[in-house]
């Protein structure tokens, strides 16, 4: 079974996408079946949820978008899971926000 | 018996090769085996081929092991280490050509999704400058 999913959230993390909240994002989205991407605009550009050294040059600065499609069985879970730890401000990475 | 690849990290320095372990653990978590090694028996910099040889013991995964390397004699002293491992572990075993604290963390979040070496490989490499 092949399903379709999409969600978006803004990225309020105190410096934006840096190292640690990119590790945990791209851990999460590796631990889903489907493909994943993640968009810092609605069209894209796009890049794979999973690749954490294109997610991590993609330096989404805070206030930014994220947008993620995904595609496979487990698509929508995917796209909930991403966009929950988004939500969360990345479980407590912003312990390391102030340090870099 | 990890399903993950392991990471072995050799500097010259054991203060470097502990800091990078420790952003490694702390950025990637634990599910990758991790050792590292650096400086000489005296206390100096420096790198020895029985103290890389520990390490990939102690990092050793079926699935392979990993190695970030800082600079020249890290480098000829791992592949030395690498041709005296037994000859079930040869072609299991690559030096990354990648920085060693980026490449160390890139390397491992790759093999904590449960990446094939060469995957592992290829994204530390992806690092290099362009």
């Amino acid at each position: 079974m092949t399903a379709q999913a999409s969600g978006s959230i803004l990225l309020t993390h105190a410096i934006g996408l840096h190292a640690r909240p990119s590790v945990k994002l791209t851990k999460l989205a590796k631990s889903f079946a489907s493909a994943i991407r993640l968009g810092t605009g609605p069209d894209g550009p796009w890049i794979d949820a999973k690749s954490i050294v294109k997610v991590m040059a993609a330096k989404v600065p805070q206030g930014a978008k994220l947008h993620f499609e995904a595609e496979g069985s487990d698509a929508s879970a995917a796209v909930a899971a991403l966009v929950g730890l988004v939500e969360r401000d990345f479980d407590g990475a912003e312990a390391d926000a102030a340090s870099g | 018996m990890s399903r993950n690849v392991g990471i072995v990290i050799v500097s010259h320095s054991t203060d470097v090769a502990r800091g990078t372990a420790d952003m490694v653990r702390q950025m990637v978590g634990s599910e990758v085996p991790l050792a590292f090694c650096g400086g000489d028996p005296g206390g100096g910099l420096g790198t020895n081929v029985e103290a890389i040889m520990r390490a990939i013991d102690a990092a050793w995964s079926e699935k392979g092991v990993a190695i970030l390397v800082d600079l020249g004699g890290a480098e000829t002293n791992s592949e030395m280490a690498i041709e005296l491992q037994p000859p079930e572990r040869q072609g299991k075993i690559v030096v990354c050509n990648a920085p060693i604290v980026e490449g160390a963390v890139m390397a491992a979040t790759e093999a904590s999704g449960g990446a094939t070496l060469q995957e592992v490989k290829r994204t530390a490499e992806e690092l290099s400058p362009t």
